[in-house]
């Protein structure tokens, strides 16, 4: 395999060096093919061809390179590398694993180090799930590595590998570079192979996205859900909560997997990751969270060109578990980065300008990115999925800029964070009139099966008391709350209990953290039971004041904090009534 | 080293030269003027026809006569121990008469990133002593933490009196301060320099001074220089350095101006596209390391134009910073000090130093719970001001009341009144005992019963006790 010799292209030379952007002249070359740049032998990717100019975009600091240095093309597109050994890994834009680099350079990341995306010696235990004779397509899951406690590994045939019958297949412990299976005309199959990033892996067919990606964040689950296999945006102002919210679906999300790109953001947010997954455990294997997981970290004052691949490789590693038949999900943080990498390296090639500055092709890169988000069945024919949930930083946090815009015209789902609610405190910070999820009416009948036949008459309440509420307020601004009639100042209770109780979630609160749809639904039932009460009551005569001195009012939100809250929650129920009846027994 | 006389155009801070041999991306260039003086840039292109260099000072005096070389390195910065207690011009001069710097080494000014993998999670709780700060804008060792500022406001003191009182708890390690002024006036930079002499500070500081009447395009590079000499001490030296970087709104003007030069498509309101990896590669330079014994914690001290917060100086730095502090006008003309807005203020590593193991198990909630409580009472004064106070439910006019005892018990101090942290908290406890206790749905029972000064109180008295509030 490794004997594979490439037909030499000829070297072209340096002509001009502009910060990421380089040209070459007297290169042979494709678009998007990978280049050495300079005696260092930098990487960088063809991203235009102009006459003789050739223009590379490098994936490291180019501080130094003269005009003349040499360029040599390998003529391979930029690909990540898919095995074994991806799970706990943290790579930089273009796959580079962090741990490895920090052995390479130390603690500060220079130049010119390439290092493969697979490590080459360690040896995983493949057991085989074919046999001699029997025939293999591309897709087909040929064996199993245990690569975590928590992720089998499946071991497929390359999808641009056109299969045939079995000749000899491996059991043991190997490399991913040795051939664990041969093929009858000769083809040699190893446990790792390599796909061009800005490539989708092929599928069978997209399926309907509707099962829930349950995430254990009521407003999320609740009121807005992502199904699996769906895309969704996260805007918001800076400090808001884009990040907490990411982390926190890479974090309780039950995909399978979770990929986290960390795309032009901060270096620390990656360390508490790598920090924090490791120590946390999966609510459903009990495995720690790392196990399940890969990070790419190009952060902002990593290079930009290496920025704009690492939503590439990210993607193609998450379609690669997909094609095993798992559930992933991407969470990319921020892709208003990623855009603006594309804006500077557009500027350097001095291409026209779009709108705001950002190139005319963004909003097609945006949508080939959301459209590799699906629930499929894979080529072996299993169903797997990846959903992506992407982070967007709009400037001075105005929704109207060109990267929200044309997100929105993509996403089903639509998580609008609001820097008035996280001022206040109130977290996540999602605004509750302005987000959607298109994927409600397909997920209906998911909620109905399995939480409750009730669940989505539940949410519709809830969401209805919070509207008028947004009424009413626009009348309080004006005349003060005490003005409102007696049962429009309930609605407004009921509304604060929905969103203090419900809604804000402490995503720093061990239990609080996560909250299964069980317990949702026990919240949501135990405010309604307190909403008919208490309208009844005043009905009967009892006053507002009254009735939002009822205990039960300050005692509910405790239930957030309470991990086995049932007993607890039983109480107040049952002394609610009781406070309720009293009441009312008072005023006949 | 060959001297090119082939300038062939000079354009706000650009210089053209042509027909050179091939020259390095980014390396430093000295301009030689008829009269010797040695003028320092930097190369922002270069290819087989021209080389566009940056001059970082004034291109007054260079014309076509003037002498080009170009010295095959990268911008390097001579660095050593002794640069402590000096004084050094925003191009990394000395300027307070003392000798040259001998140096230990010659750093690469733009510094590489920190590989995230090698970083450790900042979570060493430091003191500052102000409540709004430390309280509920927590800062941490190695975060970067802004002053979002506004014209005439008071953040050179704060910034002063941070760094004044700023201790970790239980710790006596070696610490620096490195201070980069750019573009800031005369009587700015006397001001810190005579804080700094007074306390001694001085001793411990490296001070960088690019002052109003600096040329601008220095700015560019004086914050690199600061964190070159700040990793140099942090990570070489094992100290824990407090970088301030003042006025950062001055050195994105200085990075307009260059945009503007090289005729680049601007990006909001005219500044360069690139503004946020540009600041991010100052920003991005703070942190703890694993296995090094120093750090580097970073106030830059920014004033917001029009103190509009949605402006992209302060837009971009919040996007990179980890959280920011706010100085409020409205506070300000109130004669509050330090007039800090905790509402749009946030620490985000904040959650990473407080609780048992740094502060105190109830830092947490007290603070989401201040939080609550203040915002839903500023809210209502609008409120108020339309339909008056008697319109107020009983509840609205106590949140009403708390927000006004807030700013003026918690958020007022002195400009040398250094709070403890449990000062900090049990004062915030004492001004949420205003509020009937059903109100704080933010804070579990368990610790309401253990720190609320009614049930401390009894547990203390024995009997219940009415408290008053005034403590
Ligand atoms: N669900 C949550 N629970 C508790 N606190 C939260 C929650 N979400 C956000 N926060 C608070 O808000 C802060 C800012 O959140 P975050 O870092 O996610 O903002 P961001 O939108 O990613 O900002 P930026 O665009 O600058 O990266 C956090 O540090 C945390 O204090
Ligand atoms: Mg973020």
């Amino acid at each position: 395999m490794k004997e594979e010799k490439k037909t030499v292209s000829k070297a072209g030379v340096l002509r001009r060096i502009s910060g990421p952007v380089v040209t070459a002249v007297g290169l042979e070359a494709h678009m998007y093919d990978l280049v050495k740049v300079g005696r260092e032998e930098l990487m960088g990717e063809v991203i235009k061809i102009k006459g003789e100019d050739v223009i590379i975009q490098v994936y490291e600091d180019t501080a130094g390179i003269r005009p003349g240095e040499p360029v040599v093309n390998t003529s391979l597109p930029l690909a990540v590398e898919l095995g074994p050994g991806l799970m706990k890994s943290i790579y930089d834009g273009i796959q580079r694993p962090l741990s490895v680099l920090v052995d390479r350079m130390g603690n500060f990341i220079e130049r010119g180090v390439s290092a493969p995306g697979l490590d080459r010696t360690a040896r995983w235990d493949f057991k085989p799930l074919v046999k001699k004779g029997d025939r293999v397509s591309a897709g087909s899951i040929i064996g199993e590595v245990p690569e975590t406690r928590s992720i089998v590994h499946r071991i497929m045939v390359p999808p641009n590998v056109k299969g045939g019958v079995v000749k000899e297949i491996r059991e043991g412990k190997f490399t991913v570079e040795e051939v664990v299976c041969t093929l009858e005309d000769g083809t040699a199959l190893t446990m790792m192979h390599k796909w061009p990033v800005r490539v989708p892996r092929p599928y069978q067919e997209k399926l309907n996205p509707d099962i829930p990606l349950l995430t254990g964040q009521r407003i999320l689950d609740g009121l807005f859900p992502i199904a699996k296999g769906g895309t969704a945006a996260i805007p918001g102002p800076f400090g808001s909560g884009k990040t907490v919210t990411q982390q926190q679906l890479a974090k309780w999300s039950d995909a399978k997997i979770v990929v986290y790109i960390g795309c032009g953001e901060r270096g620390n947010e990656m360390t508490e990751v790598l920090t924090e997954f490791p120590n946390l455990l999966d609510p459903t294997t009990g495995n720690p969270l790392m196990e399940r997981t890969t990070l790419i970290a190009n952060t902002s004052n990593m290079p930009v060109a290496a920025r704009e691949a690492s939503v590439y490789t990210g993607i193609t590693i998450a379609e690669y578990f997909r094609d095993m038949g798992y559930d992933v999900s991407l969470m990319a943080d921020s892709t208003s980065r990623w855009a603006e990498a594309m804006r500077e390296i557009s500027s350097r090639l001095e291409e026209m300008p779009g709108e705001e500055g950002y190139p005319a092709y963004l909003a097609a890169r945006l949508s080939e990115f959301y459209e590799r988000a699906g629930r499929v069945r894979t080529l072996n024919g299993q169903h797997g999925s990846v959903s992506v949930i992407g982070a967007v930083s709009p400037p001075g946090g105005d929704f109207s800029e060109p990267v929200t815009q044309n997100t929105l015209r993509i996403v089903k789902v639509f998580w609008a964070l609001d820097a008035k609610l996280s001022q206040r405190r109130h977290f996540p910070a999602i605004n509750w009139l302005n987000s959607y999820s298109l994927y409600l009416d397909i997920l209906n009948d998911w909620y109905a099966a399995n939480v409750s036949p009730e669940w989505n008459t539940l949410r519709a309440w809830m969401m209805e008391v919070l509207q008028k509420e947004a009424e009413l307020q626009e009348i309080v601004q004006l005349v003060g709350s005490d003005a409102l009639p007696e049962e429009q100042q309930i609605t407004i209770e009921i509304a604060r209990m929905i969103r203090e109780i419900f809604l804000q979630q402490n995503a720093y609160d061990k239990v609080d953290t996560y909250c299964d749809m069980t317990k949702q639904y026990d919240m949501v039932k135990a405010i309604r039971k307190f909403s008919d009460l208490a309208y009844a009551a005043q009905a009967a005569g009892v006053l507002p004041q009254q009735v939002m001195a009822v205990k039960a009012k300050s005692e509910l939100p405790q239930i957030k904090f309470i991990k086995d809250y049932r007993p607890e929650l039983a109480r107040i129920m049952d002394s609610m009534e009781k406070e309720f009846n009293a009441l009312r027994a008072g005023i006949s | 080293m060959k001297e090119y006389r082939t300038i062939t155009q000079i354009a706000g801070p650009l210089v053209f030269v042509e027909k050179t041999e091939p020259i390095g991306y980014a390396e430093l260039v000295n301009i030689v003027l008829a009269d010797g003086t040695i003028k320092r840039g930097q190369v922002l292109d270069t290819s087989d026809e021209i080389v566009v260099v940056q001059v970082f000072e004034t291109t007054a005096g260079i014309g076509r006569d003037s002498g080009v070389r170009f010295t095959g390195e990268t911008i390097k910065m001579p660095v050593g121990r002794e640069m402590l207690g000096r004084i050094l011009s925003g191009g990394g001069k000395p300027i307070d008469g003392g000798p040259e710097i001998v140096p230990e080494k010659r750093l690469d000014i733009t510094g590489a990133a920190i590989n995230p993998y090698a970083r450790h999670p900042p979570e060493e709780f430091i003191q500052t002593g102000i409540s709004t700060i430390d309280g509920m804008n927590t800062l941490v060792r190695g975060q970067k933490l802004p002053i979002f500022s506004g014209a005439g406001l008071p953040h050179n003191d704060i910034a002063l009196q941070i760094a004044r009182q700023s201790k970790v708890l239980g710790a006596k390690e070696s610490f620096a301060v490195v201070f980069a002024a750019m573009g800031i006036t005369k009587e700015e930079a006397n001001h810190f320099m005579a804080d700094f002499e007074r306390t001694g500070a001085l001793e411990r500081a490296v001070v960088f001074l690019n002052l109003a009447d600096d040329p601008a395009v220095e700015r560019i590079i004086t914050p690199r220089l600061a964190l070159t000499t700040a990793e140099y001490l942090a990570f070489t030296l094992g100290m824990h350095v407090l970088v301030i970087l003042t006025d950062m709104t001055n050195y994105c003007e200085a990075l307009r101006q260059i945009g503007a030069a090289r005729e680049e498509v601007p990006g909001r309101r005219g500044y360069p596209g690139y503004m946020y990896t540009d600041l991010a590669s100052i920003y991005e330079r703070a942190g703890v390391i694993h296995g090094m014994s120093g750090s580097i914690t970073q106030f830059p001290i920014l004033t917001m134009p029009g103190d509009d917060i949605t402006h992209p100086i302060p837009d971009l730095t919040g996007y990179i910073t980890e959280g920011q502090i706010v100085i409020s006008r409205e506070l300000h003309r109130k004669g509050i000090y330090p007039p800090i807005n905790v509402l749009p203020s946030l620490s985000r590593l904040m959650n990473l130093g407080i609780g048992e193991k740094h502060t105190r198990e109830d830092h947490k909630k007290v603070s989401d719970q201040l939080y609550a409580a203040y915002a839903e009472g500023n809210d209502l004064r609008g409120l108020v001001a339309i339909v008056g106070k008697d319109a107020l439910s009983e509840r609205d006019r106590m949140f009403l009341e708390f927000a006004d005892l807030f700013e003026d018990r918690f958020v007022r101090q002195g400009k040398d009144e250094n709070r403890a942290i449990t000062q900090t908290l049990d004062l915030g406890w004492e001004l949420l005992a205003t509020l009937p206790v059903e109100q704080l749905v933010r804070i579990d029972r368990g610790l309401i019963e253990k720190y609320h000064p009614k049930f401390r109180g009894q547990r203390q008295a024995g009997a219940a006790q009415p408290q008053s509030v005034k403590g």
